[in-house]
């Protein structure tokens, strides 16, 4: 499926999103054209409610685009059904959102292996790995902790934790420094450069510009559309 | 790409940690269902336990008693066909009879019974006593026990000896209370010496206050002709057999000029009493279920509601809605197959208590533990449908925004 290593993770052509409400058309996203190649870092900047978060669900196949075409991988995601979409999003993609998504009842370590209950890694193998991903955010000491034991930060390295456990080709990251502190959200983008020197590919919704010069590129997006491609 | 999966073993552990992570909650849901699964179990074992009782109560006398009778039935009038003199011999063959004799009214001519001839015409010391005829076999047949003497046998009969057994009741008024100096009452003025006295008979009642005497004694004495009940006791189980073959024996030729009456069939006694318990009691069993299922159900919507943002982040990290609804189904049915143990454990508790105070033998059917927590699962899962097709049905981008 990924046809060289030259080829690029994701392109968007003429992608639009747009929302029905009662009588009135919202245009999430327009005529959007992106792409993004293998071990790229890219963050997207824009002002609340110009669309970021409905790119980064396109993206990440949690959403349809109303126009245009989606190639992931070289696939041609509208080509796919909901079952194998399930698929990519499982097995290609790791999501860190902005308001953590931890399950409060479940320990560090079973939050972290939900990524690999429904993409066939075998039982055996999944604490190991589970332990190896909260080594990488420098949690595994607090394994068998509840979430609601955690500093934000924390919950934010489990997190991210569970998004790469599963080894995706991309990380979308929708401002997964917007709860923390300015030392914490070194330490987590400290954190996504060394995942990047690993060899994934990350975007990263930020509304900080500091954070967002973290990137090789930044894209800004205003009013659904890709206003300008500032190059770092 | 290969669609994901989920394997038996996680979809488990995740419902029990689902189930887990709001215990009371759990506790109280699972509740509805314990006490609609209690009351069923509870109903059908009582009804089971009481019919067996009722049934084994009757049957120790009733299931092994068939009499044929001569007379005219309901109607009255006399004998249609005349019962054999060798009726002991003909029965008595028969493969699962334990006792048998015959037995019938005497004619008398309205002679009156005395105990001791006394010159005093004036006192009245005579009375109108039934005199029944009866072969030797009868004491056993009806199961009568005797308070002292003996009872006649096939030579008193054979011989025609002018001996009589009285029943308690006829003794009592011929103030007759030992035998033993072979005291003597007069019909009329023919004197017969009475050997025994009748203490109880569990069948034909009517011996009870009659002078017996032997068949063959009646013959000579009255010209008894036949008798007009052959009373056949048989061994458990025998009674259908028996009541077809015994006409066949006593009057091959004809046997359907005889009236025979056998027990009712224990399975339908027994099915009769438990159809009338059941019938009031399954109802409420079954309303209290559904008043389960409908907890079951309540809770279970109100869990996928509760918890959407879980749910998108399931789709995200790889669920399908298969899987989704899968993980409600399994809470919801294994709420209802723990209600369905413990409501048979608590109704089976309840049999057994109720049983011992009435010590009573506690019965129960072997489906019923095991079809108990099946029910409850089956309660669980169709409770759970809705909900869990609510769950699968949530598009993961609404279930992320609006769940946290
Ligand atoms: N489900 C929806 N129905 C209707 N309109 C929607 C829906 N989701 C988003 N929108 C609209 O689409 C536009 C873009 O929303 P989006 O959530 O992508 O913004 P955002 O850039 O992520 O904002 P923020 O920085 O506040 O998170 C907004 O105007 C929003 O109101
Ligand atoms: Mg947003």
């Amino acid at each position: 499926m990924s046809e060289s290593a030259t080829s690029p993770v994701l392109a968007l052509r003429g992608i639009g999103r747009t929302y029905h409400s009662g009588e009135v058309e919202v245009a999430a996203l327009a005529d959007v054209d992106l792409t993004i190649e293998a071990n790229e870092y890219v963050s997207v900047v824009g002002p609340s409610g110009s669309g970021k978060s409905t790119l980064l669900n396109v993206l990440g196949l949690l959403d349809r685009p109303t126009a245009g075409s989606y190639h992931f991988e070289g696939v041609e995601v509208a080509d796919l059904d909901e079952v194998q979409r399930t698929a990519v999003r499982g097995r290609r993609i790791g999501f860190v959102f902005q308001s953590f998504h931890l399950l409060s009842h479940r320990t560090v370590m079973e939050n972290v292996s939900l990524s690999m209950l429904y993409t066939g890694v075998p039982q055996g193998e999944r604490e190991e790995r589970a332990l190896a991903a909260l080594d990488a955010v420098e949690l595994s000491h607090r394994a068998s902790f509840t979430p609601t034991r955690l500093s934000g930060g924390e919950r934010q390295r489990v997190a991210i934790a569970r998004a790469i456990v599963a080894e995706p080709a991309l990380l979308l990251a929708d401002e997964p420094t917007g709860n923390l502190d300015s030392h914490t959200s070194d330490a987590i983008l400290a954190l996504f450069d060394r995942l990047r020197a690993l060899g994934l590919t990350i975007v990263m919704i930020t509304h900080d510009l500091n954070v967002a010069h973290r990137a090789d590129r930044s894209v800004r997006i205003h009013d659904g559309r890709l206003a300008d491609v500032v190059r770092t | 790409m290969k669609p994901t999966r989920l394997e038996w073993r996680d979809l488990i552990v995740e419902s029990i940690a689902g189930l887990a992570s709001r215990p009371a909650r759990t506790v109280l849901t699972v509740l509805g269902t314990v006490l609609g699964i209690s009351a069923l179990v509870a109903t059908v074992g009582i009804a089971q336990t009481a019919g067996n009782q009722i049934v084994g109560a009757f049957s120790e006398l009733e299931a092994t008693s068939v009499t044929v009778s001569n007379s005219g039935g309901f109607w009255g009038g006399g004998p249609q066909q005349a019962f054999p003199q060798d009726v002991e011999d003909r029965i008595g063959r028969l493969n699962g009879v334990v006792a048998v004799g015959a037995m019938g009214p005497v004619n008398v001519n309205g002679a009156l019974a005395s105990a001791v001839k006394l010159d005093d015409p004036l006192a009245r010391n005579e009375f109108q006593i039934d005199v029944i005829a009866a072969t030797p076999g009868i004491l056993d047949a009806v199961k009568g026990e005797l308070t002292m003497g003996r009872w006649f046998d096939a030579g008193h009969d054979a011989r025609a000896d002018n001996v009589v057994v009285l029943g308690p009741g006829a003794a009592e008024a011929l103030n007759i209370f030992r035998v033993d100096q072979q005291p003597v009452i007069f019909l009329d003025e023919d004197p017969y010496v009475v050997m025994g006295i009748l203490g109880n008979v569990k069948r034909q009642p009517s011996l009870l206050n009659a002078i017996i005497m032997p068949d063959g004694t009646a013959r000579r004495d009255y010209g008894y002709e036949s008798a007009d009940t052959v009373q056949i006791d048989v061994s458990l189980g025998a009674s259908a057999l028996i009541a077809e073959q015994a006409p066949i024996a006593l009057h091959p030729a004809d046997p359907k000029v005889f009236t025979v009456r056998k027990p009712p069939s224990a399975d339908s006694l027994r099915n009769r009493v438990e159809g009338d318990v059941n019938a009031l009691f399954l109802i409420l069993g079954g309303v209290s279920l559904l008043v389960g299922a409908i907890g079951i159900a309540n809770v279970t919507l109100v869990s996928v509601l509760e918890r959407v943002g879980e749910i998108g982040l399931r789709r995200a990290v790889g669920a399908r809605r298969r899987h989704i609804a899968a993980q409600f189904l399994v809470e919801s049915t294994t709420m209802g197959a723990a209600g369905g143990i413990l409501g048979a454990t608590v109704g089976i508790l309840i049999i057994v208590i109720l049983a011992a105070s009435r010590e009573w033998t506690p019965v129960l059917a072997p489906w019923i533990p095991l079809g108990a927590p099946m029910l409850g699962a089956i309660t669980g899962l169709v409770a759970g449908l809705y909900p869990s097709l609510r769950a699968a049905a949530l598009e993961p981008v609404e279930a992320l925004r609006s769940g946290t």
